[in-house]
């Protein structure tokens, strides 16, 4: 027998938890990758968020301004390319989170549109 | 020159190339309990039964300065010996000698012996230690890579590969362990990744260690690219042997069987299983209860760990063991189990191993995850490997199966060749809470007490339907049998299917969900 075989496969410390499957309960335990899944959220149109790290290079509107589907609202670098970021909807600038020069996490929320 | 100065002259010639990559390479190897290419052929292999080819051989590189240097076996040690016995092709390369860099040459003794075991038959075992392609040699490094490839593709399915991680293993280079049949890794010394952690930090500003993108850990653990987890390089010895002693040495042949012992006595299957289905218990042990000496060799087993996968033998017979765990996540069907299982059931029918399958499973795990994930293609895999397998397909239906669970776990419908059933076993189109609450919609929003109303009815539909007995009544089950003659139960069918020959429709392949 491999000695790997002899570990459990879950930690020990792990007790056992309640799983759901068609509305009956199951005592069993969980897996980190089971506990470590997103929850699911709608995407919002009306965030735009920076959808990889990357730098802010030009900024085109300002809280307040109303703009169209398909302005331009900045540029974002990424990978060495400049991305125009483009207004999904029509609406008006609620805030922009970023200023120019600002080096962004992926998922920052850079302006939210109103 | 007299024999002896010319004996003289072969001793020193060998001696300059065992050094590999001198002394002081070999401390810095050593110093990250890393063993050298060498002494990890040997320590794999019976002793005295290595043999080393192409020892003398040249590299080929010509350019930057390099036709000045001498690179000893140009970084990788090939040569056949046997592992208990059991006769292998096997190449290690050397990371003391130019990092254990592909170049020209250094492809060329690795397709040489993989060739050798493909006209020999025989396993081929692979031990990756490399910083990658050796830039000076340029496009003539790729192609030694797509060299390799190229016969990993052809091979599969026809000799066992087996590809053992012991040092970094990056970019292109991984794409030879992820073609073959098992990869082992070891805490600390694997790493493999295609992009690493300096290219992501430069172009995503995301900083992780390289253990952390591409460890031993991860690959067992997240990724599911490494079947067999070790602590040190002595364990992962230890693991490739008892591997090779489960397998035939190619597709032609069967496992060479051993002598039969009976299961240990403290794995009594009434004692382990909970007739309750939602209770838990570990699978591995009903397992255990079947296979000879109770001895279980698990596959993946810190990968979707809700479905077990191994070899066992029975009455000596090496088999393919499939279970549902309903130890974690209560044993459910999911985009990686499915994955995991799938490709165990074709290695299995790609070296004549016979399949035995525990089902004990609620469905498939819920969730936008593992829709999104794609569920559905990956969950199609299961269902393709078990109809298209061709061994004999032994399926054991411990608790409950419901729904498509039922008919993924190797049903009669997907061509099992023996189908037997507990007592315990609740065979029903979904569980009886869901299935009350769709039939007896009305009856239960009508009642003057709902909730009085839904217990009753789920309590009717588990006395008609959570049983057994439905689908043997259609024949889909072959036998109700109770727990303890389940092992005479699987010996008996392998008895009587060591001749099974399906004639499967005539194509070049077919086009599974991968």
């Amino acid at each position: 027998m491999a000695k790997t075989t002899e570990k459990p496969v879950e930690a020990k410390r792990s007790p056992y938890k309640s799983l759901a499957v068609e509305s009956i309960k199951y005592r069993t335990k969980l897996t980190t990758k089971y506990l470590k899944r997103k929850a699911y959220a709608p995407v919002d149109e009306r965030k735009i968020t920076a959808f990889i790290p990357g730098t802010i290079k030009k900024i085109f509107v300002k809280e307040g301004n109303r703009i169209k589907e398909g302005d331009k609202l900045l540029i974002f670098e990424a990978m060495k390319m400049n991305n125009s970021i483009l207004a999904p909807v029509d609406g008006i600038i609620e805030k922009v989170n970023v200023k120019v020069g600002d080096k962004v996490n992926k998922q920052l929320v850079l302006i939210d549109i109103k | 020159m007299g024999l002896k100065q010319k004996t003289a002259d072969l001793k020193k010639r060998m001696r300059e190339a065992v050094k590999g990559g001198g002394s002081k390479a070999i401390e810095k190897q050593k110093a990250i309990g890393k063993k050298t290419a060498r002494e990890r052929i040997l320590a794999i292999l019976d002793s005295k039964s290595f043999h080393e080819y192409d020892m003398f051989v040249k590299h080929a590189g010509t350019e930057f300065n390099m036709d000045k240097k001498f690179l000893p076996g140009d970084g990788v040690i090939t040569g056949t010996g046997t592992i208990s016995g059991h006769p292998v092709c096997i190449y290690a390369q050397d990371f003391t000698v130019a990092g254990g860099s592909l170049g020209w040459a250094h492809a060329k003794k690795i397709t040489k012996i993989m060739d050798h075991a493909m006209k020999l038959k025989i396993p081929i075992i692979g031990i990756n230690d490399s910083g990658g392609a050796r830039i000076q040699e340029g496009v003539n490094a790729l192609a030694g890579y797509g060299e390799i490839f190229y016969r990993n593709t052809q091979a599969s399915g026809v000799i066992p590969q087996i590809s053992v991680i012991l040092g970094p293993c990056a970019g292109g280079a991984v794409y030879s362990p992820a073609l073959t049949d098992f990869v082992f890794v070891v805490e600390g010394v694997s790493k493999m990744f295609i992009t690493g952690p300096e290219v992501i930090k430069t172009v995503l500003g995301e900083e992780i260690s390289m253990e952390d993108l591409g460890g031993a850990k991860v690959h067992c653990e997240i990724t599911g690219n490494a079947h067999f987890y070790a602590k040190d390089e002595e364990e992962c010895f230890y693991q490739i042997k008892e591997l090779v002693s489960f397998i035939p040495w190619n597709n032609e042949l069967k496992a060479i069987p051993y002598p039969k012992k009976s299961p240990k006595k403290k794995y009594n299957i009434p004692e382990i299983i909970p007739a309750d289905p939602r209770q838990p218990y570990d699978v591995r042990d009903i397992i255990k209860a079947l296979a000879d000496d109770s001895e279980f060799f698990e596959i993946q087993e810190l990968f979707a760990a809700n479905i077990v996968i191994g070899f066992g033998r029975v009455v000596g017979q090496t088999v393919g063991f499939v279970a549902n765990q309903p130890l974690v996540l209560a044993g459910v069907l999911d985009v990686d189990s499915s994955d995991k299982a799938g490709r165990f059931i074709r290695y299995c029918n790609a070296f004549n191993i016979p399949l035995v399958t525990l089902v004990d499973l609620p469905g498939y795990l819920p969730g936008v995850d593992q829709e999104h994930a794609g569920v559905i293609r990956h969950g199609a895999k299961l269902l393709y490997a078990y109809s298209e397998a061709t061994v004999p397909k032994i399926t054991v239906i411990m608790r409950k199966a419901y729904g498509g669970g039922y008919i993924a776990m190797c049903s009669h419908h997907l061509r099992a060749d023996f189908v037997c059933a507990w007592p315990t076993a609740e065979i029903a189109v979904m569980g009886p809470e869901g299935a009350a609450n769709i039939i007896f919609r009305n009856e239960i929003k009508n009642a003057e007490n709902p909730d009085e109303m839904r217990k009753q009815k789920v309590k009717e539909y588990k006395n008609k339907f959570a049983n057994p007995y439905v689908a043997a009544a259609y024949g889909y089950v072959d036998a109700v049998i109770e727990p303890y003659e389940t092992r005479s139960f699987i010996v008996h069918a392998l008895e009587v299917s060591s001749h099974k020959k399906v004639r499967s429709p005539k194509k070049r392949h077919g086009i599974p969900p991968f």
